[in-house]
């Protein structure tokens, strides 16, 4: 059974995917499930430049010019979720998100 | 011509004014009240003379002035007044009899703190019976008639902190009621009948030809005609205003009242209006003598009840010990006889005698009123006596009213006014009861006169306020002179050999050929009466105050009888009384229980509608909403429990549907 790239390249960014959200779901540090979701953004951002680099017709440049957007969404996405992050220790001195359920309705 | 009549309504408004000058002037104008009364007075008397001499110039005609009053859909309801010699004799009448009391009144009620409503109210009298001479429409005869009533209770009961004299005033108020009762209903159904209440219209008149043949031709209940129907209830309200038989109980009783009051009702007003009334509407009264078979003649009724009420209060009033009530019986029978001149036909001679018995009438009461004035309001004729000496003016014109009253021969007018009587009452052919009744009455006149003038002026002076009687201001004693001169003059327009006064009235009056044989026989009983009571009271004067009458040691029962006015009080107590106390009782019952548990029961409908009201809108339509809105509340707080707030909590759920999603995805691919 052999694999063509393309199809490795998905494995891998599933796998990724699979680590960023496992991360994500079982941390209780803000910090580090900012960490998963970065590490899921990332798996998504692979699956755009495999896609593209494997497509039969692609155009120039236009997978990386995706990617290159989507980190910087990525960058200031991380930039807003820290500020919160920040926000949350400074009421409870604690980033721990069990803790963090003043929100609800 | 016609500008006299335009001038007759101001026979009554003037004193009409003089009352609402009197009504708006303060307690101590009384200078101002009384000089209007007798100024207005004054001029409607000039005014009055006017018009007679205007009315004596076509006796036949009847001029009226008729107006519009107001208008009732197509039906116009319509006024008037008329000019004919029956009003302007009594215009002139009452405003000079009307005058001399007013005179009279300055001295008489000169003490009494309430000067200025007494005059204000006797102009009121003066100005409704004026107004009810020269109305052309039974509806505004019937609005001043009603106005008469309401100034008779005022003046009646003036001296209202006296209990009798508020009982009194009551009385005649409402005895007189009954009768207005009977013209109310007569009116409506003539309106109803003819469609029109104007006396004379040119034709159109309900007393004129065309309206009083459909009233005659007409039958109604018990074969009656309706011309002798709505007379007999036009005179129902006569009956009752003129002291007649039943209704006769007020007239007495309204001695209460100040003596010049008791001079204008007996005299010039009040019960005046009554044979005014029927003597007005005579031709429908006796529209129905054509009619041979029917169950009675309306003119029948009116002379039995005037032959009744003639001889009834001649008898009551040989009963009386008040100066007042002697005179007022007195009245009641003189009222009796002017019916029954009526009833038989002879409405001239009537007016004849209310004329002269307004005048003489008037000379008594204010003669009465100056012993009782001088007497220091002594009435009970025992206790007076011997007024002779110092009250010779009082006296001697006292005398000539007396000798008017009873038909003294030749001179006095009474004599010719009665003898017109006892020839119309002769000459009736139906029944020869009413003449006998009217001679009988003669006799008993002529003996309670005598009787009263014996125990007042003759004998001893019996208590302290008869010893100190002196003589009245002129005032007082000036209108006393005037009306014994009127009481002798008045007589001669109307001798049984010169009817000049019956003529002019009625052109067609005839007087019944008896030849000298009645007028002897009244003579001779006139003469009787005139004995007896010289014999029993005249003869041997009373000693003492406290001695019983002659009559009374003769015939003890029949003299307290009479004393009790035949106990017609105490009948009316009795019956008429009690029955209405009953229906007050029946009434109050039917009103604390019938009507009030009605009513209540109707509030109790609407409180239970009100409850329910209540209940269905909180329970049924408030709770509806409010179960929905639990519901919705319930629903939320289902969902809101999904808000955790726990992040990992809501990461899941997302994860969870992602893999849902993709298991989907694959699944759908795989298919």
């Amino acid at each position: 059974m052999s694999f063509s790239p393309l199809q490795l390249c998905l494995f891998f960014s599933s796998a990724l995917f699979c680590i960023g959200l496992v991360g994500a779901l079982s941390r209780s540090n803000a910090i580090l499930v900012l960490l998963g979701i970065e590490l899921m953004l990332n798996a998504a951002n692979l699956n755009f430049i495999a896609f593209w680099r494997y497509s039969p017709t692609a155009s120039p440049a236009t997978g990386v010019i995706f990617v290159i957007f989507s980190i910087a969404v990525a960058a200031a996405e991380a930039a807003v979720g820290l500020a919160l992050v920040i926000a949350i220790y400074r009421h409870q001195r604690s980033i721990r998100l069990q803790e963090a359920t003043r929100l609800k309705g | 011509m016609d500008s006299t009549v335009q001038l007759l309504w101001l026979i009554p408004a003037l004193p009409l004014l003089a009352a609402a000058i009197g009504a708006l002037t303060p307690r101590r104008g009384r200078g101002l009240t009384s000089g209007a009364a007798i100024g207005a007075m004054t001029i409607s008397l000039g005014l009055s003379v006017r018009v007679l001499i205007e009315a004596l110039r076509d006796p036949t005609a009847h001029l009226t002035l008729n107006f519009a009053w107001f208008d009732l859909g197509d039906a116009s309801l319509r006024l008037g007044f008329v000019l004919d010699p029956l009003t302007a004799f009594m215009c002139v009448m009452v405003t000079f009899v009307g005058l001399l009391i007013f005179i009279f009144s300055l001295g008489y009620m000169h003490e009494d703190a309430n000067f200025t409503r007494f005059f204000c109210f006797l102009s009121l009298f003066a100005a409704a019976m004026l107004g009810l001479l020269v109305a052309n429409s039974l509806l505004l005869l019937f609005i001043c008639w009603e106005l008469v009533g309401l100034a008779s209770y005022l003046l009646i009961g003036f001296w209202f902190h006296k209990p009798a004299a508020a009982a009194a005033a009551k009385k005649a108020f409402i005895t007189t009621r009954i009768g207005d009762l009977g013209l109310l209903l007569g009116m409506v159904w003539l309106y109803h009948s003819t469609g029109s209440l104007l006396f004379y219209d040119g034709g159109h008149g309900v007393l004129e030809t065309t309206a009083l043949a459909s009233l005659v031709a007409h039958t109604t209940i018990g074969g009656l005609a309706v011309s002798t129907a709505i007379g007999l209830l036009i005179f129902c309200g006569a009956v009752g205003k003129s002291g007649q038989f039943p209704l006769h109980v007020w007239l007495p009783d309204a001695m209460e009242g100040p003596t010049p009051v008791s001079a204008l009702i007996h005299a010039a007003t009040m019960v005046a209006a009554g044979v005014f009334l029927v003597a007005r509407v005579y031709p429908l009264m006796s529209a129905d003598q054509t009619l041979a078979n029917v169950p009675i003649h309306a003119l029948t009724v009116v002379a039995a009840i005037g032959a009744i009420t003639a001889l009834f209060g001649a008898l009551v009033a040989v009963g009386q010990n008040d100066i007042k009530r002697v005179l007022a019986f007195s009245t009641v029978s003189q009222l009796g006889y002017m019916m029954l001149a009526l009833g038989v036909g002879a409405w001239p001679a009537a007016i004849f005698h209310l004329l002269t018995h307004a005048f003489f009438k008037a000379l008594l009461f204010l003669g009465a009123g100056s012993v009782i004035h001088a007497a220091h309001h002594e009435q009970d004729i025992r206790k007076l006596g011997g007024l002779r000496g110092p009250m010779r003016v009082t006296f001697v014109t006292f005398g000539f009213g007396m000798l008017a009253l009873i038909g003294f021969p030749f001179l006095f007018s009474g004599f010719w006014s009665k003898e017109a009587i006892l020839h119309a009452a002769y000459g009736w052919h139906v029944s020869p009861l009413p003449l006998y009744v009217a001679l009988f009455a003669v006799v008993l006149t002529a003996f309670y006169m005598t009787r009263l003038v014996m125990e007042t002026f003759f004998g001893r002076a019996r208590s302290d306020a008869a010893n100190h009687a002196h003589e009245n201001p002129a005032t007082m004693t000036v209108p006393l002179a005037i009306l014994a001169v009127c009481a002798v003059g008045v007589g001669f327009v109307g001798t049984t050999y010169w009817p000049w006064l019956q003529r002019t009235l009625d052109p067609h009056f005839e007087i019944e050929e008896s030849g000298l044989g009645l007028m002897l026989l009244s003579i001779g009983l006139v003469a009787f009466g005139l004995a007896l009571g010289w014999t029993i009271y005249g003869r041997t004067p009373r000693a003492k105050a406290t001695a019983p009458d002659p009559l009374e040691t003769a015939a003890p029962r029949t003299f307290a009888a009479l004393g009790a006015r035949l106990g017609f009080d105490e009948l009316y107590a009795a019956t008429v009384g009690r029955l209405n106390d009953a229906a007050a009782v029946f009434a109050d019952v039917l009103d604390r229980y019938v009507w009030d548990g009605l009513v209540r029961f109707l509030a109790l409908l609407g409180e239970f509608s009100g409850v329910v009201n209540r209940d269905g809108d909180e329970d049924v339509l408030n709770g509806g909403f409010d179960a929905t809105s639990k519901k919705f509340r319930g629903a939320g707080q289902l969902y809101s429990r999904a808000q955790t707030g726990e992040i990992h909590g809501y990461l899941r759920v997302v994860a969870i549907g992602f893999v849902v999603l993709v298991l989907l995805v694959m699944l759908g691919g795989s298919r």
